[in-house]
């Protein structure tokens, strides 16, 4: 099997993965889904740092590290965000007992 | 690669995977998160032993200062101000792909033989990338109010979009078959401006919507990148997330009641996704705080109604505190939330956990709309649209369709309202005029300050 083939049956596999995985959420979670994915696709970090990684000339270099660092606010920003918006739901919960 | 490393990465797929499986059930939600970032973090460890890093330091700088803005940027921001900051964080993520897939195409421009495939998924990526940024930096605007919330439109408008479009998909072609460094950059400029067209004439409501489109977008955009560098891992990350993603932005549609195509193109069709926005001089009963409070406090069955104005108020600790109240009065309350209630569906359920409202209390839309009928009281705290009978009984009404909270059915109705504005769909509610309906003038938050001393003092 060809290189191509199989990225292209990784990405149609991840398609029905995608959506399989959250076909059952529910709509108080939305927003920390969205959230939650949005950090997701903060790893585009590991292709900016491959390409930085490689970069030849000046404007390669400087054009990469911009791509790095936003990349990196994406990600870990997300991820810091979503947590901090679980954390309430946690802190809810654990009133449950005493309401 | 070597072996450990895709398997590492494979690893770390697996946790994206968990991870978003994990967001969808309220007891695992932390949990997911938490895993999702480990699985970031391993996938960045590998690529730094694996790859052939040139300029080290410089990038480990870049990760340290980015993650210092994002790390302050999710710590500082407020409850209120979560769905812009999402919306800019999603924003610099297509930003970072298109320059990614803008150099990649350095090493393809020398190359006698490119790949058609990678070509492709390059022009995809730099297009796509670059109307995420911008789409999510007006996006962002409109939800900081550093522009006008309603639909931004010009006549020439339709035009310009047009012309855009065809300009955006006739490089990509360019790309493609000369890949030129210059053309993509070309391509970026033209979908930034695209980005930008294709939010201005979304209106306020609706913006949500489009964070959750391009969010969808920008993980479409990472598997291509992904694609070219035959990095499994960018792949899968970025396919799940526009997969889900687009899934996600379809449930959020669907609890509007509205296509997407409408929430998109309503108003460059001419056909306005919004009403006339007239403020009726046809009288309403309007009362004090004080007959509120009787009202309320003289209730066995209290159902609450928060949208967007508490939020924008921050009224959301006050209501906590007068519910306690009441409820210490032995009246049952409860919080009715509509599915896109605030700024973005589920936003509400955030901002009442912040104020620390029991689990229990938060009723979701089908578990509570039967219930509205044994009501004394419901108390609609600065929403309008989610309540609008005309979404039920006015086939033409730009809400017409989206399923609503059965507030029609209590005894009493208690509008809480800044003014008679409409709602952000700029129809009017026929509600307001209802003769057991009462409203309460007044920012939420000052209103709800005063109920609440008026509640204790009866």
């Amino acid at each position: 099997m060809g290189s191509e083939i199989a990225l292209l049956t990784i990405f149609v596999l991840s398609v029905f993965t995608g959506v399989e995985v959250i076909s059952k959420v529910s709509s108080t979670l939305h927003t920390p889904l969205m959230s939650g994915a949005n950090a997701i696709h903060g790893v585009i970090l590991v292709g900016a740092i491959i390409v930085t990684g490689h970069a030849d000339t000046l404007g390669e270099l400087v054009f990469g590290l911009f791509a790095v660092l936003l990349a990196t606010v994406n990600m870990v920003g997300g991820f810091v965000v979503t947590d901090r918006m679980l954390e309430m739901f946690k802190g809810r919960k654990k009133q449950e007992p005493a309401s | 690669m070597s072996t450990w490393a895709q398997l590492g990465y494979l690893a770390a797929a697996v946790c994206f995977i968990l991870s978003l499986k994990g967001l969808s059930s309220p007891r695992t939600a932390r949990v997911g998160n938490l895993l999702g970032a480990t699985g970031a973090v391993l996938a960045c460890v590998i690529t730094f032993y694996e790859y052939d890093v040139d300029n080290l330091n410089a990038i480990l700088i870049a990760v340290a200062v980015g993650t210092v803005a994002g790390v302050v940027g999710a710590r500082m921001v407020k409850m209120t101000q979560m769905p812009q900051l999402v919306a800019l964080f999603n924003g610099v993520g297509g930003g970072a792909a298109a320059l990614v897939a803008l150099l990649e195409l350095v090493p393809l421009e020398g190359d006698p033989d490119p790949k058609l495939a990678a070509l492709i998924a390059v022009g995809f990526t730099v297009f796509v990338g670059s109307v995420s940024f911008a789409g999510s930096m007006v996006t962002f605007a409109k939800l900081q109010e550093l522009m006008t919330t309603r639909p931004v439109l010009f006549p020439a408008l339709p035009v310009v979009f047009g012309v855009t479009l065809v300009a955006g998909v006739a490089l990509a072609v360019d790309v493609v078959v000369n890949p030129l460094i210059w053309v993509g950059a070309v391509l970026s400029v033209v979908g930034l401006l695209f980005g930008v067209l294709l939010v201005l004439p979304v209106g306020g409501a609706d913006v949500p919507i489009v964070i959750s489109l391009l969010n969808a977008l920008t993980g479409l955009a990472v598997a291509a990148s992904g694609y070219v560098l035959e990095n499994s891992l960018l792949l899968v990350g970025g396919t799940l997330v526009g997969a889900s993603g687009t899934f996600l932005t379809r449930l959020m549609a669907q609890a509007m009641g509205r296509s997407l195509a409408n929430i998109l193109f309503g108003a460059l069709r001419g056909g306005s996704t919004l009403g006339g926005g007239e403020v009726s001089d046809r009288p309403v009963k309007s009362a004090g705080p004080t007959d509120v409070a009787i009202l309320l406090g003289y209730a066995q069955r209290v159902i609450i109604v928060p949208g967007y104005g508490l939020a924008v108020a921050q009224a959301q600790h006050t209501l906590r505190d007068l519910v306690d109240v009441l409820g210490s009065r032995g009246i049952t309350v409860d919080y009715a939330i509509h599915p896109v209630a605030g700024r973005m569906p589920g936003h509400m359920n955030v901002l009442l956990a912040e104020a620390q409202v029991p689990y229990e209390q938060l009723k979701e839309m089908d578990s509570i709309n039967g219930e509205f009928k044994q009501a004394d009281v419901a108390l609609v705290v600065g929403a309008n649209d989610v309540v609008n009978p005309a979404a039920k009984s006015t086939p033409g009404a730009p809400i017409y369709g989206m399923p609503i909270l059965n507030v029609d059915e209590a005894h009493r109705i208690v509008f809480m309202k800044r003014s008679m504005r409409p709602g952000f769909a700029g129809i009017e509610n026929e509600l307001l005029f209802d003769p057991k309906t009462t409203l309460l003038f007044g920012d939420a938050r000052d209103s709800l300050s005063k109920l609440l001393s008026a509640v204790k003092s009866l």
